[in-house]
């Protein structure tokens, strides 16, 4: 793994609903092997800029994969070609077991899923006691760890993460953070997480974005983000 | 004693025929929100293109398998052209497309068969009842086709992963699609399922009802009763249900209300499960959050 190799390249992307955009063309690039944050206050792009890269919003512009591009792509092809999304709401197949949604997680996988199921146990043991379960009756933390255990089932080169900290307690939060950190010291992929919890996301990643009302209004490399006081206050809030 | 027996008995015969058509419909249902009015005329349509090929010199089972592959073509096709431009329109539209299906399926039947009752004939021969005599020797082919029909499909979806990836693209397509699922096709398949179900139902209950362009009419009230009266979120319930609502009508058509008003029957039912328990016997109680 070359850390240096761009995984994803964006260029003037656009993106919205209908009628409008909510997206007026940003710039910006996750490297593989990398944690790439995206952070901004509600309704300011992030998860749009998401769903941009999987194929799920109207979008123009140019979103690059390993130099392929993926505009126009269908979402199902995209997350064949090794992205994987966990999606805001961590998109739990509720009324299926765990077992099953590990299962689907692996959907684009052939063979044998056991030494990966065992692999995805020992980030996540609960996984593990819950598997017959139905995924509906998890807790939020519970299923956010399938979210992102689902996702890593599909071997993805670039794992999109919107909001893993959405919703959940402290603790847990923490606990999931912690997990992150592994995954993307065992996993080599590259990750692009979206955070309202700047903080938290500073502190994962490598570099960071900043998004408001659609434009990326300052980049760079996360730790010195952290460190500039002025621009915690204003865009932050911490 | 006997009496009430044999009403049973041929209860659970036409009952397996109502959980088939219910199953269809809660497949059709799980996957849109909607119930499918015309999956009783696809499968009555079906039903004509059997008796053509049997009329035609076709050996019965070979007409069978045919049947249900041309019905599970004609639902994919029906899908692919016709609800997945309706995928994200308001509910009455699909609703209409429904009902606009129920009207050509059955005129265009009518067009090209006539409105004439057809014999159809039955695989399982004309002898003697069997079982003491509760069942009649078609009775007991046909129940336990739709046994084992219903337990394939219980089978496929529970054990294959595909049958799991059109579960999934039925519950969460948004999620299915991140996971690599090509829902769009998932959809068409289960249409085409369901209509291959409707189509095998078609063939069962054609040599008891004759084969005319409105024999379905009824049998899609009594599956829809059983779906409702089981629940139309759940499978296993709505094929329960179709049994039921099957022994329901032969006992309550014999002893209560007589033949002629024996369709009421399947209304009551639809109303008393709407008014007293919406979800059904073994329904989910569907809540959201706002």
């Amino acid at each position: 793994m070359q850390p240096e190799t761009k995984l994803l390249e964006v260029k003037g992307l656009r993106a919205g609903y209908g009628e409008t955009w909510a997206v007026h063309g940003i710039d910006f690039e996750v490297m593989a092997g990398r944690v790439t944050a995206l952070l901004g206050a509600n309704g300011a792009g992030k998860t749009t800029t998401l769903r941009a890269i999987s194929g799920m919003v109207k979008t123009a512009g140019t979103v690059d994969f390993n130099g392929k591009s993926l505009v126009g792509m269908k979402t199902e092809a995209i997350a064949a070609a090794g992205i994987a999304h966990v999606p805001d709401g961590r998109g739990t197949f509720m009324e299926l077991s765990v077992e099953e949604n590990m299962k689907l997680g692996a959907y684009t996988r052939k063979g044998d899923q056991t030494a990966e199921f065992d692999r995805m146990f020992a980030y996540f043991p609960k996984l593990k006691e819950r598997f017959r379960q139905q995924a509906g009756l998890l807790s939020g933390g519970e299923q956010q760890m399938l979210a992102i255990a689902r996702a890593l089932l599909l071997k993805p080169k670039l794992l999109l993460l919107d909001e893993p900290s959405f919703g959940l307690a402290p603790l847990i939060v923490r606990e999931i953070f912690d997990i992150m950190r592994q995954i993307k010291d065992r996993e080599g992929v590259g990750i692009l997480v979206v955070e309202q919890n700047a903080s938290l996301a500073l502190d994962i990643s490598e570099n960071a974005y900043l998004l408001e009302t659609g434009r990326i209004v300052m980049s760079g490399a996360s730790s010195e983000i952290a460190k500039d006081e002025g621009l915690r206050r204003s865009y932050l809030g911490y | 004693m006997d009496g009430v027996l044999h009403q049973v008995f041929s209860g659970i015969a036409s009952g397996g025929i109502y959980a088939s058509i219910a199953l269809a419909l809660v497949m059709i249902f799980t996957a849109t929100h909607h119930v499918n009015f015309a999956q009783g005329e696809m499968a009555m349509f079906s039903t004509y293109i059997a008796l053509t090929l049997i009329e035609a010199g076709v050996p019965y089972w070979g007409a069978f398998v045919i049947t249900i592959v041309f019905a599970m073509v004609v639902g994919t096709i029906v899908q692919k052209i016709l609800m997945e431009p309706l995928m994200n329109a308001p509910v009455l539209a699909s609703v209409g497309v429904f009902i606009g299906l129920l009207f050509i399926f059955n005129s265009v039947a009518g067009w090209i068969f006539t409105y004439t009752l057809k014999p159809f004939p039955t695989p399982f021969g004309e002898g003697g009842p069997l079982l003491g005599g509760f069942f009649s020797r078609h009775e007991l082919g046909s129940t336990a086709i739709t046994v084992v029909v219903l337990f394939s499909v219980w089978a496929f979806f529970r054990f294959t992963s595909l049958g799991l990836a059109m579960r999934a693209a039925a519950f969460n397509p948004v999620s299915s699609r991140l996971v690599g699922v090509p829902v769009a096709t998932m959809l068409a398949l289960g249409w085409g399922l369901a209509s291959g179900i409707g189509a095998i139902a078609g063939m069962m209950v054609a040599p008891i009802v004759f084969l005319d362009p409105n024999m379905m009419g009824g049998v899609l009230l009594y599956a829809f009763a059983g779906a409702l009266l089981g629940g139309i979120t759940n499978p296993l319930g709505a094929v329960l249900g179709g049994f039921l609502v099957g022994i329901i009508e032969n006992l309550g058509g014999a002893y209560i209300v007589g033949t002629e008003l024996k369709l009421s029957l399947a209304l009551i039912i639809i109303v008393a499960v709407l008014t007293l328990k919406p979800a059904g016997l073994f329904g989910k109680v569907l809540a959201s959050r706002v």
